[in-house]
């Protein structure tokens, strides 16, 4: 029998270095993204959900999870994929949405989404704080983000769409 | 049939219909009327490609032959691929792929709605997940078909032209057989009966708002669903197949 030498907190600790692929200034733990880990003697588990069923960063972060636990030395390291609970912007950090506009990227506006998520809403610029902001596409560079432009500074941004 | 072949065709249907559309969807790359657009149609067709992955996966599972998505996507002929008709059709022009976006998410709005409390734990789940990026397709086709159907005199003839054109693919979305109804007594599936009213009442409000008249309820197309496909299937097949047919087994 082989006694695992590291923890759930030391595992939690390794992956909150793994920056998002497509929003490098968070990691894939502050995006709500890691469900669990579990850890038996068959080596560990990383339970993750997808933001967006096509998400094509899934398969990225499949491989940076095994490639950065296992050079910590926690092999053999898995990685399952699972879609209940469907992940939602509810469970991005505080710390995660701040580090989001200061990146330039208006972070959702509400804790929830459905129905809120369809109703006009005014989200403020997160260059300048206007909210003299205007959608330009309901559908940005990634599958997770809008198109806005602030009629104030001028400048175009993206928006994190609660979902 | 037993109830796990009935499950296998369920999912392998749901996958097909994703898998087509997001095909057809792609197509729009580059050459949608602007860049915006583009990057909406393709953003629809990776929401539906996530869908038809995770639903070709299970089918897989389901069947127990060792078979992957990519098996399922990439080993089937015309005959074995089951989604409904109208997710092949080519794309026309811009107002005739609003129009099916409009009509197949309005239906998937509901579909998804009564999947999501399935019996079945990853169906549910999938559809859960589903919803969410279908309320977001649902209300952007809505508001091009109102948009262009309330605008020119050319826009609102092709958004016309497109609605009575689709109108007979619609009926297929509804069909029901006997692995539907095995199903529906496990709570497993979704009796898409039920779903007739609430679509046709929401899709004639749409159009109303868009100034287009609504065809008289008349014949409708069928097939797909028992694999009896248009012409046009074959082509997006041997496309999407290409690869994995010339160069089979082949990996990156």
């Amino acid at each position: 029998m082989v006694i695992p030498q590291y923890n759930k907190e030391q595992v939690f600790d390794i992956l909150a270095t793994i920056p998002d692929p497509e929003i490098p200034v968070v990691n894939i733990l502050e995006m709500g993204m890691v469900k669990d880990v579990i850890i038996s003697n068959d080596g560990c588990e990383v339970i993750i959900t997808p933001t967006y069923s096509g998400c094509p960063a899934v398969g990225m972060i499949t491989a940076d999870i095994r490639s950065t636990l296992e050079a910590k030395g926690v092999a053999p390291t898995t990685v399952k994929l699972v879609y209940d609970p469907a992940w939602t912007t509810d469970w991005m950090s505080d710390v995660a949405k701040k580090k989001l506009n200061d990146y330039g990227i208006a972070p959702p506006l509400h804790s929830s989404c459905n129905n809120e998520m369809l109703s006009k809403n005014t989200i403020p610029c997160p260059h300048c704080g206007s909210e003299r902001t205007q959608l330009l596409s309901r559908f940005g560079s990634t599958a997770c983000k809008a198109l806005y432009r602030c009629d104030a500074c001028l400048e175009p941004f993206e928006y994190f769409k609660c979902h | 049939m037993t109830q796990q072949q009935a499950l296998y065709n369920y999912a392998l249907r749901l996958g097909d219909n994703s898998l087509i559309l997001s095909a057809r969807l792609s197509e729009w790359c580059s050459n949608a009327p602007f860049l915006e657009e583009d990057l909406a149609l393709t953003n629809m067709a990776l929401d539906l490609i996530g869908r038809a992955q995770a639903m070709l996966k299970y089918a897989g599972e389901v069947e127990g032959k060792g078979r992957t998505e990519d098996d399922l996507a990439y080993r089937r002929g015309e005959r074995d691929y089951y989604n409904h008709l109208i997710m092949e059709l080519p794309n026309g022009d811009f107002a005739y792929t609003m129009v099916r976006q409009l009509f197949v998410s309005t239906y998937e709005l509901f579909f998804f709605e009564e999947l999501q409390k399935s019996t079945d734990a990853t169906l549910a789940a999938i559809a859960a997940k589903t919803l969410k990026e279908v309320k977001y397709h649902h209300l952007h086709a809505k508001d091009w078909v109102i948009r262009l159907g309330d605008g020119t005199a050319e826009s609102n003839a092709r958004v016309q032209k497109a609605v009575n054109a689709l109108w007979m693919y619609t009926g297929e979305m509804f069909e029901m057989d006997h692995a539907d109804t095995m199903l529906l007594k496990e709570g497993i599936a979704v009796n898409t009966d039920n779903l007739k009213l609430g679509w046709i009442q929401m899709v004639t409000q749409i159009l109303a708002l868009a100034n287009i008249d609504l065809p008289a309820d008349g014949y409708m197309q069928t097939g797909g669903r028992k694999g009896i496909h248009t012409e046009y299937l074959g082509h997006i097949l041997s496309e999407m197949q290409y690869l994995q047919r010339a160069y089979p087994d082949a990996t990156w």
